[in-house]
Parts: structure tokens; C-alpha cells; sequence
């Protein structure tokens, strides 16, 4: 056998270890993004779960105005600095609306009155379905929705204060 | 005693909770009437990667959503939809990635043809052998 030839298989051992510590040294991004950026919102009515808030509607997005849609719960722990944000945002005239996933009236209650509530509306979404159909896979992500309810950005995990400038600049392109 | 007091904490600590307050949705657990639907769906839930739990099919995983979606696939099944229109659906949503279902798109080929690429090899490498000991 030729000197290459027997070699060969070191090489490709070196190869594959070479690969495993490039992957190991810049980790693969595993967030699912959706892919309805830049597609319309699917349609969706969902009913209120809060008595002194009215519910989310599909046709509520395609306003003319741009919109963020905040989909969180009242059971996870990032969504409590969030919603923090989320009032900066509409002291900047945001429309922020949201979809509670999986919650009860009493909790989402709780949490809004001990962090704050910068929606404007609050569909109730007990089962997913909606998140599901908007391509999320977990609370919290937003979507910046333009005027017309074409969906032109997706932030997936909590927006924290470093990205309001971000999240603002992409509301205004979305004008 | 420190340390047995350390594994008692451990044994008692309870789970940082990540999950809703809300009941499993109603088809997440639960067999369909129909055993053919309830095979289809079956077959399709193996199929569908679990958001969550990312190695896993929704049919594995513990994870609410993965309920949700089971929820979501039996209720279609049993609405009539077919098995590949719920793919395609969810394809829509989140990309090829969500199906295990091997597909022929062109990034998959090498997959296809490493079967064929490897037994040419083999039979390259079994040719030489036999020659040499010809000689």
C-alpha cells in the first residue's frame, strides 16, 4: 500500500476531530426561528381572559399602524423583566399587544399588577394553538407587525433594555 | 451529617418550575376513538420534532408544548385533514427542520448518495485485495 494511502485514515481522523472542536468552539445557533417573517400574520381571534381588557384579533395588527406582538405568560420568569421594557417601549408610543399562553385570569392579574401592563390587548391562547401557528416555540418572543399585519421581525427570548433601540428602529421601518 | 444533610436538601429541592398552571390539553394524552386515526396520528407524531426538547419527536417529549401539538395534530387527524397537509402546515411555520421526514432537497443529497459513495469504495478497496493475492 502506498504511503498516502495508509495515512488516509489518520488524516481523516484528524479531520473529524477538527470539525468537533470548530462546532464545540461556535456552538449552532438552536432557536426556531419562524418562517413567516416577511408573510402575513395568520388569522386568529382569541378571546379576552382578563375582564377589563378586550381580546386579540387578527385584524386588530393590520391597523395601518406598526405593532409589537408580545406573546408571554404569566409563569415565566423572564417575561417579569420584560414587561419592564415593554412599558418603556409604549412610553415611546409602542403599540404592544399580547397573547398569554396557558394562563389563568387570576395570575395574569397578579402579574400585571405587580409589574406592570403595557398592552393594549390580551388574548387568551390556553392551548398554544396560536402561538403554534405563528411559527414560536416558546414565552417570550415578540413580533414586530407592520400596518398591514406582515409580519417584518421576530425576537425570540426576552427584549431587554439594550434592544429598545433595536426594536424602535425596527417598528419605524415597519411604517 | 453535613453532607447527608446536603443529599437530603438535594433529595427534597424541588424543581425550578418552567411549565403553566393549566391541565394537559385534552387530546395530548389521549387516544383517539379510531385506531386508524389514531395510528396516523401516531405515525405523524414520531414524524414531528419536539420545539423544545430538540432531539426529540412530539410522540417523546414531555414538554407542554409538545402536548399542545399533539393536542393539535389528533384534533386535525380527526377533523380529516390529512397527515401531510399537518406537515406542511407546520413546515410553513417553522421550516423543514421541524419534520424528521428525510426530504430530497439538494442539502440533503449528500446523504442520499454517501450509501452508494461508501460501497464503491468498498468494492474498490475488495477488488484490490483480491488482486494483490492473485499475484
Amino acid at each position: 500500500m502506498s504511503r498516502a494511502v495508509r495515512f488516509a485514515p489518520l488524516a481523516l481522523l484528524v479531520l473529524i476531530i477538527a470539525a468537533l472542536v470548530w462546532r464545540l468552539a461556535t456552538p449552532a445557533d438552536t432557536n426556531v426561528h419562524s418562517t413567516l417573517e416577511g408573510k402575513p400574520v395568520p388569522v386568529f381571534s382569541l378571546a379576552p381572559i382578563l375582564p377589563d381588557k378586550p381580546g386579540l384579533d387578527s385584524s386588530d395588527l393590520a391597523t395601518g399602524q406598526p405593532h409589537l406582538l408580545n406573546i408571554f405568560a404569566s409563569w415565566c420568569v423572564p417575561c417579569v423583566t420584560e414587561v419592564k421594557v415593554l412599558e418603556t417601549l409604549k412610553g415611546h408610543g409602542v403599540r404592544v399587544e399580547g397573547i398569554a399562553v396557558r394562563d389563568r385570569a387570576a395570575d395574569l392579574a397578579d402579574f400585571l399588577a405587580q409589574n406592570g401592563d403595557p398592552y393594549e390587548r390580551i388574548g387568551s391562547d390556553p392551548q398554544s394553538q396560536v402561538q403554534i401557528s405563528l411559527g414560536s416555540s416558546g414565552v417570550p418572543e415578540s413580533f414586530v407587525v407592520d400596518g398591514k399585519g406582515v409580519i417584518r421581525y421576530q425576537q425570540i427570548g426576552a427584549i431587554d433594555a439594550a434592544d429598545v433601540p433595536m426594536i424602535l428602529s425596527r417598528l419605524e421601518q415597519a411604517r | 451529617m453535613r453532607r447527608s444533610l446536603f443529599a437530603l436538601a438535594l433529595v427534597l429541592a424541588a424543581p425550578l418550575l418552567a411549565d403553566s398552571n393549566l391541565p394537559p390539553a385534552y387530546w395530548s394524552n389521549r387516544q383517539l376513538p379510531d385506531a386508524r386515526q389514531e395510528a396516523q396520528a401516531e405515525a405523524l407524531m414520531e414524524q414531528l420534532r419536539c420545539l423544545v426538547c430538540q432531539g426529540q419527536s412530539i410522540a417523546d417529549s414531555d414538554a407542554e408544548l409538545a402536548g399542545d401539538m399533539r393536542d393539535l395534530v389528533r384534533r386535525r387527524i380527526a377533523a380529516g385533514q390529512k397527515p401531510d397537509e399537518i406537515r406542511a402546515w407546520l413546515i410553513q411555520r417553522y421550516g423543514t427542520w421541524i419534520s424528521y421526514k428525510p426530504t430530497a432537497e439538494p442539502a440533503a443529497w449528500p446523504l442520499w448518495l454517501a450509501p452508494l459513495a461508501l460501497l464503491l469504495v468498498g468494492a474498490w478497496l475488495i477488488r484490490r485485495r483480491i488482486r494483490v493475492r492473485n499475484r
